[in-house]
């Protein structure tokens, strides 16, 4: 199979380029062919961990797409399978992307249940109902395709938190044990964290995980107008 | 001045709203253009002026247009603030933008009753 891969060692490249590799692989995921071409050649940079769509480490735009190298069938892929890096982050190698700016907006939401009552004896109960709303929302593993997806992230992502840190977001606002839903609406209540989203709905269309940050910021807006009328 | 990243204007929920309500009036607006012209395909001159003479269509007129300024100046700000970085430019269009739609708004109410 034909791969077109991008490469940048900003110590040593100038600028960066697509370079052409060739593998004898028809089957598989697109992972397995990558560690065969770095077999070939060493100097390509990914990450990867757990292999298998639970780490969200191999993150890249395949064929103009995000998605997970490790879950994405090379059956799926026409030839010659283009691979960027995700699009929008700073490239630290190849296909290797600084994540800093994504995490910073993860962590702005408060991800971590705000509870101040003392811990019970066992643990905070919801009723399946209550933990019901979870679905869909909990799932999430921070690979970052939908946030490098999103054009609002691109033009703002020092200021607009995403999609997936509103997914994360909408995930404790929702849960019935958090005693911080008001502080959290309050912190997203702005122009730019909440409101720059579009509802353009590329983070739905790209997550590997099939999750729908597009519905939970619908979600939030909605509780946003019952607080507000 | 720092150069520290500042956020949390704590407001954009009434704009978003006021954006769907604005979008609601106008397409009850279009609709009701719609309509006429089915009913009347080629009003003509005296036709519209008979139309436009009616104390309901002015109003109802200057409502739709109200909301196409102000839907307008949401979504032109919301422009402005993805791809103006400059504050001080920014800040000029946006009170470029809000003194040009008040002023058709001005010139909306002359045309319409014939001022």
């Amino acid at each position: 199979m034909k791969f077109r891969i991008y490469r940048y060692n900003p110590e040593t490249d100038a600028a960066p380029y697509m370079q052409d590799y060739e593998v004898g692989i028809g089957h598989g995921m697109l992972l397995d062919a990558l560690l065969l071409i770095k077999e070939q050649d060493d100097s390509l940079s990914l990450r990867k961990s757990c292999r298998e769509g639970v780490c969200g480490s191999d993150a890249m735009n395949i064929n103009g797409r995000n998605g997970l190298a490790c879950i994405t069938p090379l059956s799926s892929l026409k030839e010659p399978v283009e691979l960027r890096p995700l699009p929008g982050l700073p490239v630290i190698r190849d296909l290797i992307v600084d994540m800093t700016q994504f995490f910073k907006q993860y962590h702005s939401i408060k991800p971590y249940l705000v509870n101040n009552d003392p811990p019970p004896e066992t643990e905070r109960l919801q009723s399946p109902g209550e933990r019901e709303h979870l679905n869909g929302l909990y799932e999430c593993i921070l690979c970052g395709c939908c946030s490098t997806s999103c054009p609002s992230f691109w033009w703002n992502p020092d200021k607009f938190v995403g999609p997936a840190g509103l997914l994360q977001a909408y995930r404790f606002i929702a849960d019935t044990r958090d005693q911080a839903t008001s502080e959290r609406l309050d912190e997203l209540e702005d122009p730019y964290r909440l409101f720059r989203c579009h509802t353009i709905m590329n983070c739905v269309d790209v997550c590997p995980k099939e999750l729908n940050p597009t519905e939970a910021i619908g979600h939030i807006k909605d509780m946003m107008v019952r607080r507000l009328v | 001045m720092v150069s520290r990243v500042v956020v949390g204007a704590h407001y954009g929920l009434r704009d978003w709203l006021i954006q769907r309500v604005t979008a609601g009036v106008m397409a009850l607006g279009i609709l009701f253009l719609a309509v006429y012209l089915a009913l009347h395909p080629h009003p003509g001159y005296e036709g519209w002026r008979a139309l436009f003479s009616s104390g309901p269509v002015r109003t109802f007129s200057l409502l739709f247009l109200v909301c196409l300024y102000y839907h307008a100046w949401i979504g032109v700000r919301d422009i402005a603030m993805d791809y103006i970085k400059p504050v001080w430019l920014r800040l000029l269009v946006h009170v470029l933008v809000i003194l040009t739609l008040i002023a058709y708004a001005i010139w909306s109410v002359q045309i319409l009753w014939g001022l």
